[in-house]
């Protein structure tokens, strides 16, 4: 079977597009993020149904939306990482595209903002999904550099641009 | 209480799922026998027209990228200079989300996606997530 989109036309090179092309973020912050926000989120979790753990999901909803929105700079941890982590440790080896991690906190952001509407709500289960997801995606980009953007961004043009 | 085993029970998994993601990203496998068409190297053809380069005389690393992948520019890095290092080796990075249709038609869900294809075009072998050099060497030293 051969494999043919038939018109050349149609074929975009990644580097044409400026996919991560650009270098602006030293890699460490976001882990180093991913971690902090592990641990606010497992707070969250177990202080889940009272208000302090309403609190805590929509301190960290406002982390998310600056992150995604407004940009990695405001972001707070990533303030924590370059004012206090940063100048205590040697230079990065290489710089990275600030893209992906901006896309993984659009995503946590997705599920606080479900999970605390949930929560105010009275509606805990649902919170708790929603917080329990954003906990095991925290985690493992803090712990295994996973890369949220790589699994789901394709597959969901896929599905929604499905013929 | 309950929610602290949930935090534990969270956190095995993920710890889990992240073990075995570390073991199987970026692995090259060899493409599926069993798939249609199949001859006696089984998997699909790709022409150059398709991928937009020409067929590299020995084989050609074709990449597909996206705008939220961390790893796509290592793995750039990477299937660049192994295609200026070993002789005959063309290599294509494409966007994904620009060319769907192509993806949908090899079935790409993640990225990056690295396919190797031997000089006739056929896939011979797929890794997704950022491979390891001396793997993608390897690998087109498997292609005779």
């Amino acid at each position: 079977m051969t494999i043919s989109t038939g018109a050349t036309a149609g074929l975009t090179p990644a580097t044409e597009a400026g996919i991560c092309t650009r270098v602006s973020i030293d890699p460490r912050g976001p882990r180093f993020g991913g971690a902090i926000t592990t641990v606010v989120l497992a707070i969250a979790l177990i202080t889940m149904g009272t208000t302090f753990g309403t609190a805590v999901i929509a301190w960290q909803a406002i982390v998310f939306a600056l992150g995604a929105f407004v940009g990695l700079r405001a972001q707070p941890y990533g303030l924590i990482f370059r004012t206090f982590i940063q100048p205590r440790l040697p230079a990065p080896a290489e710089l990275e595209d600030s893209a992906p991690p901006r896309f993984a906190q659009l995503v946590g952001f997705g599920f606080l903002a479900v999970a605390l509407v949930a929560a105010l709500l009275g509606a805990t289960l649902i919170s708790t999904i929603a917080v329990a997801f954003a906990l095991a995606a925290a985690f493992l980009n803090a712990a295994f550099n996973f890369c949220l953007g790589c699994e789901i961004f394709i597959l969901g043009k896929r599905l929604s641009k499905s013929n | 209480m309950k929610g602290f085993y949930l935090v534990l029970a969270i956190l095995i998994l993920a710890t889990a799922f992240g073990l075995w993601y570390r073991a199987n990203n970026g692995r090259l496998r060899t493409t599926d026998m069993r798939a249609a068409g199949a001859d006696e190297h089984g998997g699909e053809t790709i022409d150059a027209q398709t991928i937009g380069v020409a067929l590299g005389a020995r084989a050609t690393l074709v990449q597909f990228s996206s705008a939220f992948c961390q790893p796509c520019r290592a793995t750039r890095q990477i299937l660049g200079e192994v295609s200026e290092m070993v002789a005959g080796v063309a290599y294509v990075d494409i966007d994904a989300e620009a060319n769907l249709e192509l993806v949908r038609a090899l079935d790409i869900r993640r990225t990056p996606t690295v396919l190797v294809l031997d000089s006739a075009g056929r896939i011979r072998k797929r890794a997704s997530g950022l491979p390891r050099k001396a793997d993608v060497i390897a690998a087109l030293g498997d292609l005779d």
